[in-house]
């Protein structure tokens, strides 16, 4: 006997809703056994893991303060992976959209002034577009792969940083430490709940779901980046400009990505820090596809991988699990993700090892 | 040549094979067999389940049911290596040949084991000088004519010393001259006493070549005949299941103004082995219908994305649309003047696969038909329009939600079709109206560009079917080699005339690539 996969002809519904649930539940029965080998009580661990998050207000705000820059990031990844652009550098887009967000905070330092935070949101896109056009550029007159650039840029992102924070932005009265000074109140998004610390930001997201969401499914624009994605040749026959869609989506993932990174800065940590993140832009990837690139599915993807965060947090203070059980778990559900996804779109079929040799080829089937 | 009466075993016998896929079954018991010697053809329409049956044969794919004799001992073919082993060859619709690569280099690449390059040389000089099939061994597939690469592949299979030569469609690509010679080949090695199982839906070649023919239809087996004595239309009957319909031809027409005109266009290729264009030119008037005959791979590709806009020219007057010229426009600003296309290739082309028929009317009709006014998509409006077409072309689908891929070849071509002509355009374009089409829908499309025309129309039909373009079109040219033949008024053409200009002349045209020739064995999707 030997396995054999066949592509399905039609993919049911429920399973492509379906498959996100399911990878949930085996990361948490694989996390169960985890916690067993590693000595824990498994039930209690979990339940730190996954539940003690969701118990109190508190925890309920930090929920929508780690979501908000996973949501919003991966609604712009989302819209690219849709159109086949693999931009795999929001980390690097949301660090610039943060550097740029803080420049105008530092620049109007102790000022006054209802228009430095609008001014403060303008800025942090426009860092984030700028330096997603960049594998933009590349990409539609070079033909440069955007995994690769995208991703190189992160990098250099994180070192123009460190620059900042380093040299001309250190915080005169901060000991040296290699960090701007703390942005005054006109620069600082205001707290929404009083005793946590939610802020605007979560709903910064959440709008722009929704708006992503109407864009894929109400627009030509949205129907244009699909084609693109799903049928490069039936794009040109609808006149649907290719290099126009790697720029307009790799510039809205920028755009977004560079609010999260200015939202960051702005809201709960309130300066320039040369560890912005907890990796909130590759973080993202995975959000949108355990999102089905969907930005309705990604809201609640988002809030998945809060918890995972959250959990793990607390994870290391009640159960002193290592931080790194934080990342083995969010791992293992882009696995099971992927694993089941591919089940999705095949059928597991046995067969005899008498025909093995044969070239199976399902698709040539009598149309 | 047929030899059944000396009592022998038949060469190759099939006994109730029955093929499912899901959602389809390909073959029904299936059962015939086929004589030493005898040329044996397996007729029917697209979609009747010949490609899958031929594959059984050759062991690419297996039977569900039923038993496959060979000299009438029951064989198990569980690979093409098997089949070949006991002397079948088969030569594909769709070449496997390396472009990059000599001749002699594909030969050897095919045949078992690692074969003395040297001594292989020879014999293929041999071969192929003994059947007529003149080859150079040492020329790169690139240089050679489709004609010439299909030589390759039997060539391929005669190396082998086969007692069966499965050859499936072979002559979609060929001009008449080639077919001519094409048959002498096969006579000579029916003569020989090497069975022959002939697919075509081609009626008239079975009649000249064949001894017997089976009929399938929906997988089973509809009719057995023989071709010599039963009546063309006869065979069609049987193979389509019904009467056929007669095209109701419009009469003479006055002469009309020019709507549609190409002058002096030249393009290059951007692709590697592409055909580049040069000086082509013609016009076509309200009404008629214009045919470009060839064979692939002579520039219809390149012709095709220079006229709908795909790839647009510097000078602009080269092509006109009611005299304007719209060389330097794109597709939509095209299509918005009224120049609509159908492209040859329906699957991720013409249309995207995995999305609902409804999203594909707005692939080209959003403009026009009004679908999506500032950007916002019309759900109402796109759901109707992919009604419309759904009702008014007869299309076969479960409604406007049912994804593209869902539907079989001829209904998504008459969707294709029916969302082009729906759109009431100026001038049309259309490559291979009705490739891979069933004859029911092939009729459809071709009364409904028959009725476009009539209303005043220009229609550009791009085809390899010289048949099909002898029904529809006015006046039709070749192109070859990327230069425009002139035109020629169907009535007066002559098949030998078209066949010439189609660069029939072997060794002609060395330039000739094949845009189809894909590579891998048995390339999927185009069923026969």
């Amino acid at each position: 006997m030997s396995l054999k996969f066949e592509p399905r002809r039609e993919i049911p519904a429920w399973l492509v809703y379906g498959t996100p649930l399911l990878a949930v539940a085996l990361t948490i029965l694989s996390g169960y056994f985890l916690f067993m080998i590693l000595g824990l009580n498994p039930g209690a661990t979990l339940y730190i893991f996954l539940v003690s998050p969701l118990e109190t207000q508190f925890g309920l705000a930090e929920l929508a303060v780690k979501a908000g820059p996973l949501i919003l990031i991966a609604t712009g990844l989302a819209i690219g992976f849709r159109a086949n652009v693999w931009n795999i550098g929001a980390e690097g887009q949301l660090t610039m959209g943060a550097i740029f967000g803080a420049g105008i905070a530092l620049a109007f330092w102790g000022e006054e002034g209802f228009w430095i935070l609008p001014l403060m949101f303008v800025a942090g896109a426009l860092g984030g577009m700028m330096w997603a056009a960049i594998p933009a550029f590349l990409k539609t007159r070079f033909e440069v792969s955007e995994i690769l650039t995208s991703l190189m840029l992160t990098y250099v992102a994180t070192l123009v940083l460190s620059i900042l924070v380093h040299g001309p932005w250190r915080d005169p009265e901060g000991f040296n430490f290699p960090q701007s000074r703390l942005f005054t109140e006109a620069a600082i998004l205001p707290v929404i709940l009083e005793g946590t610390r939610l802020h605007a930001g979560a709903f910064v997201s959440l709008f722009a779901a929704v708006a992503a969401w109407v864009l894929l499914t109400h627009t030509v624009t949205g129907f244009q980046v699909k084609v693109v994605g799903q049928a490069p040749m039936a794009a040109r026959f609808a006149g649907f400009s290719q290099k126009g869609t790697v720029w307009f989506s790799l510039l809205l993932a920028g755009a977004l990505a560079g609010l999260a990174g200015m939202i960051e800065v702005a809201g709960p940590i309130g300066q320039l820090t040369p560890q912005l993140t907890p990796g909130y832009g590759f973080t993202a990837i995975i959000v949108a596809f355990l999102g089905r690139l969907n930005p309705l599915g990604i809201i609640l993807a988002g809030l998945v991988m809060a918890i995972s965060y959250i959990g793990g947090e607390n994870a290391q203070v009640y159960a002193q699990l290592p931080q790194a059980a934080t990342g083995v778990f969010q791992g293992m559900l882009l696995f099971y993700l992927l694993a089941s996804d591919f089940l999705v779109r095949y059928r597991v079929r046995f067969q005899s090892t008498k025909a093995r040799d044969a070239k199976p080829r399902p698709e040539v089937a009598a149309a | 040549m047929r030899n059944d009466a000396g009592g022998a075993p038949p060469r190759l016998e099939l006994r109730g094979i029955t093929k499912r896929f899901p959602g389809v079954v390909a073959n029904d018991a299936v059962g015939f067999s086929v004589g030493p010697g005898e040329i044996h053809a397996l007729l029917g329409e697209n979609g009747a389940g010949k490609s899958t049956l031929v594959k059984i044969i050759y062991g690419v794919l297996h039977a569900d049911e039923g038993e496959v004799l060979w000299n009438g001992q029951a064989v198990s073919l569980a690979n093409p290596h098997e089949a070949r082993r006991l002397g079948i060859g088969m030569v594909f619709q769709h070449f496997s040949l390396f472009d990059g690569m000599t001749v002699l280099e594909n030969i050897a690449l095919g045949l078992e084991g690692k074969p003395d390059m040297r001594s292989l040389s020879g014999r293929i000089v041999e071969v192929s000088k003994a059947y007529g099939l003149p080859l150079d061994p040492r020329r790169e597939i690139h240089t050679l004519s489709v004609g010439e690469r299909q030589r390759v592949e039997i060539v391929r299979c005669l190396l082998q010393d086969p007692k069966l030569l499965i050859m499936d469609e072979p002559t979609s690509v060929l001009t008449p001259q080639e077919v001519e010679r094409l048959f002498g080949t096969l006579r000579m090695l029916s003569a020989e006493g090497c069975s022959i199982l002939y697919i075509s839906h081609k009626l008239q070649e079975i009649k000249d070549l064949c001894d017997h023919a089976t009929i399938l239809r929906g997988g089973k087996v509809v009719g057995e005949c023989d071709p010599k004595v039963e009546s063309t239309r006869g065979m069609a009957q049987l193979m389509i299941g019904a009467e056929l319909k007669t095209l109701s031809r419009r009469g003479a027409r006055p002469k009309a103004a020019t709507r549609f005109s190409v002058e002096a266009l030249d393009l290059a290729s951007d692709e590697p082995f592409g055909t580049s264009l040069k000086r082509v030119g013609f016009e076509v008037g309200a009404g008629e219908i214009f045919g470009i005959a060839g064979v692939a791979g002579n520039g219809q590709n390149e012709l095709m994305r220079a006229l709908s806009g795909e790839l647009t020219v510097a000078t602009a007057s080269s092509i006109r649309l009611d005299g304007k010229p719209v060389g330097n426009l794109g597709v939509e600003p095209r299509r918005a003047l009224g120049l609509c296309c159908v492209p040859e290739e329906r699957n991720g082309h013409a249309a995207v696969p995995d999305m609902s028929l409804a999203s594909n009317a707005l692939i080209s009709a959003r403009n026009r038909m009004k679908l999506a006014a500032k950007g916002w998509i019309s759900r109402d409006a796109t759901r109707a329009f992919a009604e419309r077409i759904i009702q008014e072309f007869g299309v076969k689908a479960r409604g406007p939600e049912s994804a593209a891929r869902s539907l079989s070849g001829g209904n998504l071509q008459k969707y294709i079709v029916g969302r082009e002509i729906l759109q009431t355009p100026e001038v049309l374009v259309i490559a291979q109206p009705t490739w891979g089409v069933d004859a029911g829908a092939a009729a459809a499309i071709h009364q409904a560009l028959f009725n476009l025309a009539q209303n005043g129309a220009a229609i550009v039909v791009v085809s390899q079917d010289l048949d099909e373009l002898l029904t529809l079109c006015d006046r039709l040219a070749v192109l070859n080699v990327g230069t425009l033949s002139k035109a020629i008024a169907t009535a007066d053409a002559s098949l030998e005339e078209i066949g010439l200009l189609m660069g029939g002349l072997h060794g002609m045209t060395p330039e000739v690539p094949a845009v189809h020739g894909e590579l891998g064995q048995g390339s999927g999707q185009h069923v026969a």
